[in-house]
């Protein structure tokens, strides 16, 4: 596992003045008690995890019989459990690596969808004048507060059946005729659609903070020269809003690779869509037992995301900044 | 190898996706921009505005109605029995709530604290990279993959065997010769549970604390020492009220997290042994069960319970507007 992490990058900048003082007097106050401390606590955060990468490598009785600390008295090293988990064995049909497949299909266009939909939001509501646009970015902002729990059931009742307000459609029904089985069952759709819904406030809502905040004379600017707002949001605001973008591009990436509600909700647990976690759920839930196999299912549905976290943390931790440092 | 050749569609029909919508949006570009004078304000706020307009509102606005709506018919949403799912939560369900309210509670102060902690240790010390990227890295990691790394930490073996799990194992090292089956330990169980998300929210509230504290001016800071504020005193006077607000957004962000806590019950226990919540309740009634009226009613309970918290941070935003 990767240790070497770029420096966090803190917004904004500390203050350049009296930079040297300052670091002086820090040294100084550097005790070796809160070294001591935070040494500790970081090796307590981290030994589940080594425990987790050192089980997945031991033989199936080791880990199965013994603690993974014996490893280091009786080192014994093999990859029979990823052969295992990932040819599926005696285990499972397929193996995991269907349903790794499927996270990627998954998590890719549904941090994209959200993400383009929100900026183009975001710049309506920033830089298109109209009455209203401040009342609008409120609500949006405050459908934060609709539970995923509380929209699962009626979308999955639209996916299936339709909407309709009394005879006119407002989501066709998609059943192929005679028969009880949505055009849309077993495909990515309405994991995209439902993933995008669910993204789009918080979206909006950093995209627009972002936006709102680059030079006014730059738009006006534009616009004397004749630029109109299509113009305008892909010359100028698109290519300046890439940092906010790529922070929640990475934020929205983990967590639908990391969803598990959505996941079984709408792609039930084929090996046709469902993504890894709900693979894991089911690997946890029947086979439990078998630490060694579990273990190496789970690093690899975890390596994914802590390669975009250590290589792109920097990013990861602004969009973090963003939306909760206020001031 | 075989694996990944059979992989390769499913990327293809993800990158399909992306290219229609994309062209999708060339073509409304084009169309849009056409549009001059007096139209083209209104044309821009449809293409901008509408699509995602329409989204929240099929995806949450409209399920939110129907939800609140579906929580006062029965199982199978044919008739109208007022609140007696309601009644049902109350009179059956009071493990459920207090064990959701305990998680409400606890988990997130526990995060923020233990985060400011770090947040204040890290602050004087030069090289923290190392310590941040490692105690922060388990945001990254799943609800599922942190039950799995977890469940090696409360494995379960009998006291006379050689221990798998690292709790027990610790705890015999100690001295304590019959260690709990932590997973079955009630009401223990619910604290261990919480352990897994203070695991991973900490790193959340130290980030943002540690930026809180190093946005305080270096000013302030000064005059406070120069008027003999040291230790205890400049962190309750100083750092804690320049803070104030980050606090309160860490605090509130966290809850509404746990809140919504579902995946960390559900791979670890299920809901058995007295460990239940709301959130993963609402699922096992929905899905499991069949009775989308408890279903329905437990979810408008969760939105009743983040609806004080959203209104707070709504009122923090303008107030911060104001000021601006």
């Amino acid at each position: 596992m990767s240790v070497e992490a770029p420096e966090f990058v803190i917004l904004p900048e500390p203050e350049e003045g009296n930079h040297g003082i300052k670091e002086a007097a820090r040294r100084k106050l550097s005790s070796p008690w809160a070294v001591l401390v935070v040494a500790i606590i970081t090796i307590l955060w981290t030994i589940p995890t080594v425990g987790l990468l050192i089980t997945s490598f031991r033989p199936a009785a080791d880990a199965q019989n013994t603690g993974w600390w014996t490893f280091f008295r009786n080192p014994a090293v093999t990859f029979s459990n990823y052969a295992e988990v990932i040819t599926g064995g005696s285990t499972t049909a397929t193996g995991i690596m269907p349903y790794f497949f499927n996270s990627f299909a998954i998590a890719i266009p549904a941090a994209i969808f959200p993400l383009v939909l929100a900026s183009m939001a975001a710049y309506a509501i920033a830089w298109v004048p109209f009455r209203g646009a401040i009342w609008i970015f409120f609500g949006i902002f405050a459908l934060q507060v609709v539970p995923l729990q509380m929209a699962l059931l009626p979308l999955l009742q639209m996916f299936n059946l339709g909407w309709s307000i009394g005879d006119i459609p407002i989501f066709p029904d998609l059943n192929k005729p005679g028969s009880n089985q949505s055009l849309l069952a077993g495909t990515y759709i309405p994991l995209w659609i439902a993933h995008t819904m669910f993204a789009l406030p918080l979206a909006i809502f950093l995209l627009h903070n972002f936006m709102a905040q680059l030079p006014r004379d730059l738009m006006e600017a534009a616009r004397v020269d004749g630029a109109g707002h299509f113009l305008i949001f892909r010359k100028i605001v698109l290519p300046l809003s890439i940092p906010a973008i790529a922070s929640f591009a990475i934020f929205q990436f983990l967590w639908v690779w990391n969803d598990l509600l959505v996941a079984i909700t709408f792609a039930g647990g084929t090996p046709n869509v469902a993504p890894i976690t709900s693979y894991l759920a089911s690997l946890k839930g029947s086979y439990g037992a078998q630490l060694h196999l579990t273990t190496a299912g789970a690093f690899i549905a975890i390596i994914v995301p802590l390669i975009v976290f250590f290589s792109l943390q920097r990013f990861f931790v602004r969009g973090l900044l963003a939306g909760s440092v206020k001031g | 190898m075989e694996e990944i050749l059979n992989g390769l569609p499913k990327l293809g029909s993800a990158a399909a996706a992306i290219a229609i919508f994309l062209a999708f949006l060339l073509i409304v570009f084009f169309i849009g921009a056409r549009f001059r004078g007096r139209l083209q304000g209104p044309a821009a706020l449809i293409v901008f505005l509408g699509p995602a307009l329409i989204l929240v509102t099929m995806g949450l606005i409209v399920p939110a109605f129907r939800t609140i709506y579906g929580s006062t018919l029965d199982a199978n949403q044919e008739e109208f029995i007022g609140l007696d799912n309601y009644a049902w939560i109350f009179d059956t369900q009071q493990g459920v709530l207090i064990n959701t309210l305990l998680w409400i509670v606890i988990a997130p102060v526990a995060s923020t604290a233990l985060g400011l902690t770090l947040a204040l240790l890290l602050d004087r010390m030069r090289r923290e990279s190392v310590a941040k990227s490692l105690i922060f890295m388990p945001m990254a990691i799943s609800f599922v993959g942190a039950s799995i790394i977890w469940g090696l930490v409360y494995e379960y073996r009998e006291p006379s065997r050689e221990q798998v799990g690292l709790l027990s194992q610790v705890v015999m090292w100690l001295g304590v010769e019959e260690p709990p089956n932590w997973i079955l330990w009630q009401p223990f169980n619910n604290y261990l549970l919480m352990v897994i998300m203070v695991w991973i929210q900490v790193g959340f509230a130290m980030v943002v604390l540690s930026a809180a504290i190093k946005n305080i001016p270096a000013d302030v800071v000064e005059a406070a020492e120069l008027d003999g504020a040291t230790g205890w005193r400049l962190f309750s006077r100083v750092t804690i009220p320049m803070i104030r607000a980050t606090l309160i957004v860490v605090l509130t962000t966290i809850m509404i997290a746990v809140l919504k806590i579902f995946d960390i019950v559900r791979t670890m226990t299920n809901g058995n042994f007295g460990t239940q919540v709301v959130a993963n309740e609402m699922y096992a009634q929905s899905f499991v069960q069949f009775n989308e009226g408890h279903g329905n009613a437990l979810a408008v309970v969760l939105f009743i319970g983040v609806i004080p918290l959203i209104i707070y941070n709504v009122v923090q935003l303008r107030k911060e507007r104001a000021i601006r």
